[in-house]
């Protein structure tokens, strides 16, 4: 079998918000949803003109001169576990590396994908940040035009499997910001892990398309109030940006 | 200076109701000295001081103390004084009373001390047997001291490597106190410091700006063990100091020189090399041989220090200025920071200067085999259109990664201390271990110091010192308790307003001042 290349939208080297600590960022092209909230729909398609191929020998040497700096390297997207090969063969190569082997390799997805792709991908992975854009499915097929069932499979998974890092909730005020919903999905979410890492991010309509740029952003004290009620839910480790 | 232009300037201090007491005594005494003729040079070396291709950071005329002095003060409070009349300290409020009063008597260019000790080393015994609750009461009391009766941002403190009680309580006073002073270095080594106490550092200059932070290891490498970062980010041997600082503007002796780089490096450059040394050593023979300072002092007298560790500072500035303008005359394009031609060239200047510097033999510098140290020097608010040290100009910093491979291989040049400070955004406040990192990064890669500001707090450091943006808004009317918050206000101001800190700028020199 030929080794697998990897389809890239762009790289960061050093990010600070992809994950502990400063990591390299591979973004993925390409992705299995279609959320109305996206920042970066040019990555949504599964090819795209601006993309460029990489080999893994490729990705790592570009990770290598940055690797002083870095807690690890991410990949994202897009979404990255549609090219599940390509990030097993990225992390197998970064973790047997004498230079990079202490570098932590964590997935940014949206948890669309099947479970048999996290039981690839859970011996070289140390951490997943998992996107949940409803708790609702019918709420989560409008705006991510697909089903939450895989999504929430897939926490389950990485939470039994220790490799839940932390669960994104992309709130949209008049959207998904009720009390009773965020109540309803920190109840979920703490009934899978109950020292679960929740980020809550509020919705900028910075980059996404026409359907979403209406939705308002939400004010300080939306914020504090989303905090609030996610702190009385019982959330112990919760971010709010 | 004529008579009556002297009595004018006096009578100006005198009635300036922008000074306190204390600050029109210093400025007085600074005129005084000003009244005097500078040590002898040659013909040439005053010609180059006069166009300030070199810059004497107008220390005065007549050196009497040396400009940086580091007592010992593990020795101090272990063995006593005669001088002050003082018994080796027993227990916390001893050592703490006796440090703020050995302070009082340790002189330096600015009337106020450069170097309070490696804090945490020295009370970190005291502390055994303190509750944590007494220990945050006193010291405390002690940090409030430091900010009243030194009331200047050059008055620094040591801290690190090692984890401990004082070390950590020191960093949560200065995020409860948000104080000037102390001036604060973390030492920083990769294999005792632990990641969690450099992430309180890191927090701690999210609230504050403090601390700055050194790598320990290329420091002892250079300085031996016993070393401080002292006023803003020179780095000297405890138990010594730096007589002087001289520094040479590289960006006024390109605009000298008639051709390129080559001719610069080969011809240029080593003569305004030697005009500066030469300044330097009339400046030292002044202090050591004609003032008599260290013939006199209590401190050598009690061998708090020694002239054997005292060398003096070899100051560069306008790197940038002077690549890019060689780089034009080379008909070649790129910027400093930027461009790998550009980055060559700039080693290729900073390493000319530190051969050059290393093969000049300097009297009374025993303390660097004999030699001065060099130095990045960051700006005084005087300067204009010249970037400090090394620096990348502000506004044309490259992404963090390129910025930092640009400047790391000065570093190991500068024995004595470069000041690189780095602008971080807000998204650093939800990452701290990100900013560790690039900390620990930095230091791998051969960075001597790291300093970085965030724009969200009340300070904006200056060069290496702090000043409190709510003390820059009231100076017209009200003047300032810390001296060196005058001094940042020539800076900002010269530098067109209160955006990040300018990178051109300051260390502590009254007396230009004065004399407006």
């Amino acid at each position: 079998m030929s080794p697998p290349l990897g389809l890239l939208a762009d790289v960061v080297p050093f990010s600070w918000v992809d994950g502990p600590g400063n990591r390299f960022v591979a973004f993925f092209q390409g992705c299995s949803f279609d959320c109305l909230a996206c920042h970066n729909p040019h990555t949504i398609p599964l090819a795209s003109v601006h993309a460029r191929q990489v080999t893994v020998e490729g990705l790592v040497d570009e990770v290598r001169p940055h690797a002083p700096f870095l807690s690890g390297v991410t990949v994202s997207g897009g979404e990255a576990t549609l090219q599940a090969d390509f990030v097993r063969a990225f992390f197998t190569a970064i973790k047997g590396d004498p230079g990079l082997g202490r570098l932590t390799t964590f997935v940014d997805t949206n948890g669309g994908c099947a479970p048999e792709v996290w039981d690839a991908l859970v011996p070289v992975m140390d951490g997943a940040m998992v996107d949940l854009k409803a708790l609702d499915p019918v709420l989560h097929q409008r705006v991510a035009g697909a089903s939450n069932e895989p999504v929430l499979a897939s926490i389950r998974q990485l939470a039994a499997a220790g490799r839940l890092y932390e669960v994104r909730l992309l709130v949209v005020p008049g959207v998904n910001d009720s009390p009773g919903q965020l109540a309803a999905t920190a109840e979920w979410l703490l009934a899978v892990d109950p020292g679960l890492r929740v980020k809550v991010i509020g919705f900028r309509p910075h980059g996404v398309r026409a359907a979403a740029r209406e939705w308002p952003e939400p004010t300080e004290g939306q914020r504090t109030a989303y905090r609030a009620a996610l702190t009385a839910a019982g959330v112990r480790e919760l971010v709010v940006v | 200076m004529e008579a009556s232009e002297l009595q004018h300037l006096v009578r100006g201090v005198i009635e300036d109701p922008g000074l306190t007491y204390r600050q029109r005594v210093q400025r007085l005494a600074g005129l005084a000295e000003e009244s005097l003729d500078p040590p002898a040079v040659g013909e040439a070396c005053r010609e180059a001081l006069n166009k300030r291709v070199i810059c004497d950071m107008y220390e005065g005329h007549a050196p009497y103390r040396p400009r940086y002095v580091l007592p010992d003060y593990a020795r101090a409070l272990g063995r006593g004084s005669e001088h002050l009349e003082l018994p080796p300290a027993r227990d916390l409020d001893e050592a703490l009373a006796y440090l703020l009063i050995y302070y009082s008597a340790v002189p330096s260019i600015t009337g106020y001390p450069v170097y309070l000790g490696d804090l945490d080393t020295l009370l970190e015994p005291y502390a055994a047997g303190v509750s944590d609750a007494e220990l945050h009461r006193k010291l405390r009391l002690f940090w409030i001291s430091l900010d009243r009766m030194y009331p200047d941002a050059f008055t620094h403190a040591d801290l690190g490597p090692d984890d401990g009680r004082v070390v950590r309580m020191a960093l949560r006073l200065e995020r409860e106190l948000l104080q000037v002073v102390p001036n604060l270095t973390l030492r920083v080594d990769p294999r005792r410091t632990p990641d969690d106490l450099i992430r309180d550092a890191v927090e701690t200059v999210f609230a504050c700006g403090q601390p700055h932070l050194v790598n320990h290891p290329m420091m002892v490498g250079d300085l031996g063990e016993a070393y401080a970062a002292v006023s803003c980010y020179n780095s000297l041997r405890v138990g010594g100091g730096s007589h002087t600082l001289v520094r040479l503007n590289l960006k006024e002796a390109v605009l000298h020189h008639d051709g390129g780089a080559d001719s610069f490096l080969t011809e240029t450059l080593p003569h305004f090399v030697e005009l500066t040394a030469e300044l330097m050593e009339a400046r030292i023979r002044h202090l050591v041989e004609q003032s008599g300072y260290y013939d006199h002092a209590w401190l050598s007298h009690e061998g708090l220090i020694s002239l054997d560790r005292f060398s003096a500072m070899f100051g560069v500035f306008g790197l940038a200025e002077a690549v890019a303008l060689l780089m034009d005359r080379e008909g070649l394009e790129g910027r400093y920071g930027h461009d790998e031609a550009a980055n060559a060239l700039s080693y290729r200047i900073t390493e000319r200067v530190a051969g050059l510097v290393a093969a000049r033999p300097m009297p009374y510098c025993e303390g660097n085999g004999g030699r001065a140290f060099l130095h990045s020097q960051s700006g005084i608010d005087l300067d204009h259109d010249v970037t400090a040290g090394t620096r990348v100009p502000i506004g044309d910093e490259p992404a963090l990664p390129e910025h930092l491979r640009a400047i790391a291989p000065h570093h190991r040049l500068f024995a004595s201390g470069v000041s690189d400070v780095l602008a971080f955004d807000e998204t650093a406040r939800g990452n701290p271990q990100a900013v560790v990192d690039v900390v620990r990064g930095a230091f791998a890669i051969g960075m001597r110091d790291f300093t970085f500001n965030l724009d969200s707090n009340d300070f904006i450091r200056i060069t290496g010192y702090l000043v409190r943006k709510s003390d820059l808004a009231k100076i017209d009317a009200e003047g300032a308790r810390h001296g060196s918050t005058f001094l940042g206000a020539g800076a900002v101001e010269a530098s067109h307003g209160h955006h990040r800190a300018p990178k051109r700028v300051i260390s502590l020199e009254s007396s230009p001042r004065a004399a407006r």
